[in-house]
């Protein structure tokens, strides 16, 4: 299951002809396992890992810390969930530290994201601040290393 | 006419690495796929890099103790005991080296009087038998089969041996052929070692990339303890191959005195390379757990498509290499290799490279990204159907 996953999670859709092979299944073994994830809600969707800074169109991520009131019975989750039907919010998770939750907003640009923040996001009900951080440049993501490495310089033959 | 310089009658008469002709030629041709390599394809992980690079910002760039440092003696000696439950005294049993490669080299070196045999079960690694050759001992070569699995049997080991036999070596899970040997089928070759007073060289470089059923450490075995020389090292099973680190295990006595040829041969292993063999055993396992589950869904993708090419191959149980039978080609190894690689670009070693019994197979690696060996077997796929059809030329 666990490297079923970590295959899907890394190389995206596989023929179950092909990861039956790889894993040491059947194919019907693989494809019940792979309705269970879909069903269970642990296999989400397939996506294609973007470098978009190597495309023309300009788009900006901005790490939002935001500090946000606790409610009775329910925590952080109703200001959560009220802040993830933004389609601006790339990803939102609830964070130990200083910051309640981190907000990855997604923008064409900075005043983009700015006017995001000073207009949707602090003003929601249950947010008491926030401190954005934009992005510049980067590195890594996914798992994925985005600068050049030098090549491995492996022999073609040896013993 | 001799010159100055005249090579000594032993490097004369060492026999050429088999693969580096091969070599030459691969290197030659552009776009090759290659399953001719016998290392990782994986880079070192990085958390084993850093540590060294820590050490030696903090200057650890010394000689260390001719038999490595003793912390990364404890850390072997650490990993033996939770792996194997098999004992080693961190203090005089354990000597580190530039590799299995040199450890290999000591233990023959320190073993074996002139004119001593060494049985060499084959196909196995291109050092073997030259390793004994040069200490003035003798290597004596013995045929393993694939109808066997490639496994030493107790019967044919016992054949082979005569009243100069001092030792044998073992390599499982092996290179070229992958095979593995079971508690059970090894024990049997306890019996005959401790009956014939053998000492067993054990070269367990692939003890980690095991797919098949759990690895048994020899020395582990009943009584073996005391005979064996157990080789082991880092460059396999943490893709650490250019680092040359490995080490030898066994009773004090024949470690002392591989240590006092190391010492005055490489002094120490690289403190540098030490530093990051350290935190490889404390830290690595997981990174090196990665690696094994990588190569075991390429090895079934090289398995199956074998079987759809209709390529008699046993299954491998560990490395990360496949030894195919090619013999119903009616080429040779060498034929079908050279033919391999100038028709489709395919570079696979000659199994004759791991010794004449070699003949018929070829060795390819699975140590090669997931792509490149679906391309591979379409390629191969390609050539066989070529071959059929009777549309290649064969080099005499
Ligand atoms: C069976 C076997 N032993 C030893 C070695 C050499 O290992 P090291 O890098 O530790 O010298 C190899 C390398 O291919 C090998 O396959």
């Amino acid at each position: 299951m666990r490297e079923l996953l970590r295959i899907l999670e890394t190389e995206g859709p596989v023929d179950s002809q092909e990861l039956a092979v790889r894993l040491g299944q059947s194919v019907a073994e693989v494809e019940a396992a792979l309705a269970d994830l879909r069903e269970q809600g642990v296999l989400l969707r397939y996506s294609a890992l973007v470098n978009w800074e190597k495309v023309e169109e300009e788009k900006v991520y901005a790490f939002i810390n935001v500090s946000a009131t606790p409610e009775h019975g329910c925590g952080f989750d109703k200001v959560a969930e009220y802040l993830s039907q933004f389609a601006e919010v790339h990803s939102l998770y609830l964070m130990s530290g200083q910051a309640d939750l981190c907000v990855v907003v997604e923008g064409r640009d900075f005043r983009d994201i700015a006017r995001f923040v000073a207009e949707k996001l602090a003003p929601t009900p249950g947010v008491r601040s926030t401190s954005t951080s934009f992005v510049l440049k980067t590195y890594k993501m996914e798992g994925e290393k985005l600068f050049g490495e030098a090549k491995n310089g492996r022999l073609a033959v040896s013993p | 006419m001799q010159t100055a310089l005249r090579p000594s009658r032993l490097a004369r008469e060492l026999p050429p690495n088999g693969i580096r002709e091969f070599f030459d030629l691969v290197q030659t041709r552009s776009e090759v796929i290659s399953l001719g390599v016998g290392e990782p394809d994986f880079a070192t992980p990085w958390r084993i890099c850093d540590a060294a690079i820590e050490g030696m910002r903090r200057g650890q760039t010394s000689y260390t103790s001719n038999y490595g440092t003793l912390e990364l003696r404890e850390a072997i000696a650490e990993d033996l005991e939770r792996r194997y439950a098999v004992s080693y005294d961190p203090g005089t049993e354990i000597l580190v080296t530039a590799g299995v490669s040199e450890a290999m080299d000591l233990a023959m070196r320190a073993l074996l009087d002139t004119g001593e045999e060494v049985i060499v079960p084959e196909p196995c690694y291109v050092s073997y038998r030259p390793c004994v050759d040069m200490t003035g001992g003798r290597s004596v070569g013995l045929e393993t089969r694939m109808e066997d699995r490639f496994i030493l049997l107790p019967e044919a080991l016992e054949a082979a041996l005569t009243p100069a036999t001092r030792a044998f070596t073992l390599c499982y899970p092996n290179n070229p052929t992958g095979a593995v040997m079971t508690r059970q089928e090894l024990l049997p070759l306890a019996e005959l070692a401790e009956k014939h007073d053998l000492v067993v060289i054990s070269d367990e470089i692939y003890a980690h990339l095991r797919y098949i059923g759990q690895h048994t450490c020899f020395a582990s075995l009943p009584g073996m303890r005391e005979r064996t020389i157990l080789l082991n090292g880092f460059s396999k099973a943490y893709a650490m191959t250019g680092w040359r680190l490995g080490y030898a295990c066994g009773p004090a006595e024949i470690i002392e005195a591989m240590m006092r040829i190391h010492s005055y041969t490489a002094l120490c292993a690289s403190s540098m390379a030490q530093t990051g063999a350290l935190e490889a055993l404390r830290h690595g396992e997981q990174d090196m757990q990665e690696m094994v589950a990588q190569y075991d869904q390429r090895r079934r993708l090289l398995l199956q498509g074998y079987r759809e090419l209709g390529l008699p191959c046993f299954d491998p149980g560990g490395a990360f290499y496949t030894f195919p039978s090619i013999a119903h080609t009616g080429l040779t190894s060498a034929q079908f290799a050279k033919a391999l690689l100038f028709e489709e670009n395919v570079a696979a070693v000659p199994g004759t490279a791991f010794g004449p019994c070699g003949e018929g197979h070829i060795r390819a690696t699975y140590a090669t990204h997931m792509d490149l060996l679906k391309e591979a077997l379409e390629r191969l796929g390609r050539f066989l159907e070529k071959l059929q059809a009777g549309q290649i030329k064969l080099e005499a």
